[in-house]
């Protein structure tokens, strides 16, 4: 190796060993800050659903079911919405509605979560109080998903405003795993008399189906981690109800919401684990995602 | 389509283009070419690159307005039928007139057994699926290879097995005309060789229309060959079409045999 070559290769393996110790420092740091937490309550912390720092209770079960169920409503919404937009964008609009949508879906990504929460405030936080609820429950108010008194913040409300801010990535991404599927692929299907929606659904999709995965983990992710923008509309109570309509609070909004409140040193640590909670709950979540690509590349190489 | 389609091809497969012109925008890739099609053989379509070969053959299923501006003149009779007239259904046209391409294409996420049933398989259950795959898949000289790894996924196959899986998928929907867009180009000799007989056996059940630019294989295969040349606008024309014996030994136009030589292309 020349010197050049050995200097860069030194470089190239500092930088990663770099990202690995950044990663566990940051364990690390949030083990130790979150200590007298967990010394306090041990595992029973996140199954615990009393937060009540006046009486110095604390327990995280209410904040990580409103980080999954708002996530869920998100990645559903999200993948569903984007998903059909990509393969519109990808396959159907003519290029002269193709290119501009595009490009504006993804300046969408672009604007700042606190402008989302103030739209989500201002606008969707009274129409699910006054259309999209009362909508809802008059068709599945039989489920205790849809039932009870109608806030307008609350866990749908957070839902939506987070499938909002991932849709574009999830079509953005995923259009760009369309286009990238060969046009011979599509063309076998179009000369054997499908239409072009039974190749889009039949061929090209399944071809693209690790690709659009992908996107929706990418959302996922940020679904998870994203905190204004929620902290605005879910309602900021930690309580855990069936009902989607009921207000909630998600790891990172309590987190926000809080720490500048927080008076004691085991209050503070409690939020801190509840940090700790969200860090090793995406560190999860993308790395069980990334086995299920390798495991489904793998059944096809 | 009925489940259990008859193995003896029907009758059909009479294909002919009326002065058929073909554009991408406002290039003529291909102008007025009148051909008639000899029903169950095969006619090589041969020329240098990029003289329009491609895009005639893909006039004769209707795939080629499928491409971003680009639209067809004239007439292309199936069974005396315009399949360009107005209320033709495409999908139903391209059911009558299979096509293998350039690159073999299966389906990754398929098994072998739907990719040889692609086309209807849907709606048949598994046993109706393993007759019609295996009756396609004999008739694509394949049948012995995989017949024990149907559930695979088709990646696993050579290429010359996935193309001729690519004939099995085309073939299963009993069409009457196959339109192959030089099959064996991306294949080694082998599985050329291979291609090449399977081709004369095909001929027996559907008028092929098969793309080449390799002389040797349009010898070797066809019975009639016709010969295509652009002209100095770009435009690919028919120059002419012969017995395949006799356009090779005596071909009636100088442009044809200068090809034929070597002399260009
Ligand atoms: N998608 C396309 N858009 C524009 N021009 C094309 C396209 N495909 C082919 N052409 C042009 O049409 C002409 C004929 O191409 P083609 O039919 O592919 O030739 P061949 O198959 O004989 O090599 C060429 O000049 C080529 O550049
Ligand atoms: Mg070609």
């Amino acid at each position: 190796m020349s010197p050049i070559d050995r200097g860069f290769a030194a470089v190239v393996y500092g930088g990663s060993v770099l990202f690995a110790l950044l990663i566990v420092g940051l364990f690390v740091e949030l083990v130790l800050g979150s200590w007298p937490s967990l010394k306090a309550f041990g595992p029973s912390f996140i199954w615990h659903s009393a937060w009540d720092p006046v009486a110095n209770k604390f327990g995280a079960l209410p904040m990580i079911y409103g980080t999954v169920v708002t996530s869920l409503i998100a990645i559903v919404l999200a993948a569903f919405v984007g998903i059909m937009a990509a393969v519109f964008l990808a396959d159907f609009a003519p290029r002269w509605i193709a290119t501009p949508l595009s490009f504006l879906i993804e300046l969408l990504a672009a604007v700042p979560s606190v402008v989302y929460g103030l739209w989500g405030l201002f606008v969707l936080a009274p129409l699910v109080r006054t259309a999209i609820g009362p909508a809802l429950q008059h068709v599945l108010g039989w489920t205790p998903l849809f039932s009870g008194p109608i806030y307008g913040v609350g866990l749908l409300t957070g839902g939506i405003i987070l499938a909002l801010m991932i849709v574009p990535t999830v079509t953005a991404i995923s259009r760009e795993v369309i286009a990238a599927i060969p046009r011979d692929l599509r063309e076998a299907s179009m000369a054997l008399g499908s239409t072009h929606w039974e190749t889009a659904t039949r061929v090209v999709l399944p071809a693209a189906r690790i690709g659009i995965f992908g996107a929706c983990v990418l959302g996922l992710g940020r679904a998870l981690g994203e905190t204004i923008a929620v902290t605005m509309v879910i309602g900021n109570r930690p309580e855990i109800s069936a009902s989607l309509f009921a207000p909630s609070y998600t790891l990172a909004s309590v987190i926000a919401n809080e720490f500048t409140e927080a008076t004691t040193s085991l209050y503070i640590s409690a939020l801190i684990e509840l940090g700790l909670i969200l860090f090793l709950v995406s560190i999860v979540v993308n790395a069980l995602a990334r086995l299920m690509i390798w495991r489904v590349r793998g059944s096809r190489a | 389509m009925t489940a259990a389609p008859p193995t003896i091809a029907p009758a059909g497969g009479a294909l002919a283009t009326d002065d058929l012109s073909a554009y991408y925008g406002t290039l003529e890739a291909v102008g007025n070419v009148s051909i008639a099609f000899r029903r169950k053989s095969v006619t090589a379509l041969i020329g240098p690159s990029g003289c329009g070969k491609t895009t005639l053959l893909r006039c004769l299923n209707r795939l080629h307005e499928l491409t971003f501006d680009a639209c067809v003149s004239g007439r292309v009779l199936l069974e005396d039928c315009d399949i360009y007239e107005w209320g033709m259904d495409p999908m139903a046209i391209r059911r009558r007139i299979g096509m293998v391409f350039q690159r073999p294409n299966p389906f990754p996420t398929l098994s072998i057994l739907d990719n040889a049933v692609a086309c209807g398989g849907r709606r048949l259950n598994r046993r109706a699926k393993i007759e019609v795959a295996e009756r396609a898949l004999r008739a694509a000289a394949l049948w012995d290879e995989v017949k024990d790894k149907l559930t695979r996924s088709p990646l696993q196959l050579s290429g010359g097995q996935q193309q001729r899986l690519c004939i099995a998928r085309a073939v299963a929907a009993e069409p009457e005309v196959l339109l192959m867009d030089e099959p064996t180009a991306s294949l080694d000799p082998i599985a050329t060789a291979v291609i090449e007989e399977l081709m004369a056996r095909l001929a027996e059940r559907f008028t092929i229309v098969a793309v080449t630019h390799n002389m040797q294989q349009a010898a070797r295969v066809s019975d009639v060959t016709a010969f295509m040349l652009a002209d100095a606008d770009g435009t690919g024309r028919l120059i002419e079409v012969d017995d395949t014996a006799k356009l090779f030994t005596k071909p009636s136009d100088p442009r044809t045999e200068d090809y034929i030589t070597g002399r260009f292309g």
